[in-house]
């Protein structure tokens, strides 16, 4: 009884960190463009006049997508054209489960590990949660009946099949660098030293790996250098017959794919909730200092890092959407294709002999 | 080799952007904390707040100028009517007992709705009669009527 209930306040902890963050991405994405453009950005949304850097924007926006009409154009298929946003939102909100936020807490002679589910095939189950919004981008596009929309959906199809294929295979290497398909397993393999000082990060070991990961993930989120399937200002994309809450869902979708991209790279290449020389006792650091820690400390300096280095891939990665333009659609192409599925299978080889050198 | 110079030449836009991210961010977080710089985060200017100073030059909304007993100083000679490109003058001349001046304005109407702030009238006006220096520029109205002003307004 009590295994179930831990359970679901894990849940409802671990969405609600997931939902409410996805929320003001919206508002740290308007911020930091508007900081990096030198404009001050959304502030006018105040609650009795108490403005607070307008951080009651994303409530403003929320309260007005519920109060819009909820349109279904006469042509569309009416059901598909319904589910279809569901289905990107649903698949992208269940990767969160596999997410590991900090190592066990120990509460009162119980164990708590900080993951709702500490899944033996935790790479293939997100892949696969991944690959199923594919289905949401081609379902609305097939079902809003137009032929613009559709085309937009085909065009998302096969931007996220190709990057797919980059994102499958760049972390071949870190998987056999890290011999698991466990999120909390390569978490626990990062907490290692290399030389005796330097923490085993992902990133320093499969640098190319994570370079890899990090430009097929942005695609995989199909935002601005990648925006091929929308395109809002010039190209039909595939939500184009959605409005209000349902289109409110789509852009939902989107940031919940920055987020979860953060988090995977966080947890594949940046050593997850590890800070660097924190151990489960206290820090232990390469000179020879020690400096012990009660648990409980250690568990949130754990939660803390594992956030903060998931902020700064969220906003690494706005601010590559506010810097680059979109690529062309055979460029993008070629960049998949080309590029970035040879340099994977490289990463793969030369990650396979070095490790056979160093037996 | 150009694929090195591509990849160069992105890091390089991204630490361009981000520079302007810093930069920015420290001059907002010193206003945030009440230090006042030279320079500021953002060149926003909060509108109906804070207003930027009109050039001295700019052309607002119409006004009639007054003689000292308070009378219009238009002689209704027609010049402004005449040069006005979008027609949006509409004078009725009047006698005037005064001998010096002869000609009074008995109706003066601007109709804003037309009217596109060229300022032909001003600098048609013999007797600097009319003049656009109000600095009135939220002329927006639900209601076409309120935006066709008589000399009463205009002299106001």
């Amino acid at each position: 009884m009590t295994e179930i209930i831990i359970v679901l306040v894990k849940i409802i902890f671990a969405m609600m960190w997931f939902l409410v963050l996805t929320l003001y991405l919206t508002w740290a994405e308007r911020k930091e463009s508007a900081v990096m453009q030198d404009r001050v950005g959304a502030n006018r949304a105040n609650i009795m006049g108490v403005r607070i850097l307008g951080l009651f924007q994303p409530l403003a926006d929320a309260i007005k997508m519920f109060f819009k009409e909820d349109f279904t154009p006469p042509f569309s298929k009416r059901f598909l054209h319904n589910l279809a946003p569901f289905i990107s939102f649903f698949f992208s909100l269940v990767t969160v489960a596999t997410i590991p936020f900090g190592d066990v807490l120990r509460i009162g002679g119980k164990t708590i590990r900080l993951q709702i589910l500490d899944l033996n095939i935790a790479i293939l189950f997100v892949f696969a949660m991944l690959s199923l919004t594919i289905y949401g981008v081609v379902i609305s596009g097939w079902a809003s009946n137009s032929r613009w929309t559709l085309l937009g959906g085909l065009r998302g199809a096969a931007q996220l099949i190709s990057y797919e294929v980059a994102l499958g295979l760049s972390l071949i290497g870190l998987v056999m660098v890290f011999p698991t398909l466990k999120f909390s397993a390569f978490v626990e393999y990062q907490g290692g030293l290399l030389f005796g000082w330097l923490p085993k990060w992902g990133i320093f070991l499969q640098p190319l790996g994570f370079l890899i990961f990090f430009i097929a993930a942005m695609a995989e989120s199909e935002r601005v250098p990648f925006d091929l399937p929308e395109g809002e200002s010039e190209i039909v994309g595939f939500f184009t017959e959605y409005g209000g809450l349902k289109w409110g869902l789509y852009m939902f979708t989107d940031f919940m794919k920055l987020l979860l991209i953060s988090c995977l790279l966080t947890t594949f290449f940046f050593g997850g909730y590890h800070l660097p020389w924190l151990y489960a006792d206290g820090f232990h650091f390469p000179w020879g200092g020690t400096w012990l820690l009660p648990h409980g400390i250690v568990v949130l300096f754990q939660v803390l890092a594992f956030n903060l280095k998931v902020f700064f891939f969220c906003w690494m990665q706005i601010l590559i959407r506010w810097t680059y333009p979109r690529f062309r659609y055979d460029q993008l192409m070629d960049f998949g294709w080309k590029l970035l599925i040879p340099l994977s299978l490289f990463n793969i080889i030369a990650t396979a002999v070095i490790l056979k050198i160093l037996g | 080799m150009r694929l090195i110079r591509y990849f160069f030449e992105i890091i390089r836009g991204f630490c361009i952007t981000a520079r302007h991210f810093f930069v920015n961010i420290f001059f907002h977080i010193l206003n945030l904390f009440g230090i006042k710089t030279k320079r500021r985060g953002a060149v926003t200017i909060q509108y109906p707040e804070q207003r930027a100073a009109l050039a001295s030059r700019h052309r607002s909304l119409h006004r009639m100028m007054k003689r000292e007993d308070g009378k219009p100083r238009c002689v209704a000679c027609m010049l402004c009517a005449t040069v006005c490109p979008s027609e949006c003058i509409y004078i009725e001349a009047a006698e005037e007992d005064d001998p010096d001046i002869q000609k009074y304005p008995a109706v003066f109407i601007i109709d804003l709705n037309r009217c596109c702030f060229c300022g032909f009238c001003v600098e048609a006006c013999p007797e600097d009669a009319i003049r656009m220096d109000t600095e009135q520029i939220e002329l927006a109205s639900y209601d076409r009527k309120k935006l066709v002003f008589d000399i009463d307004r205009l002299l106001e």
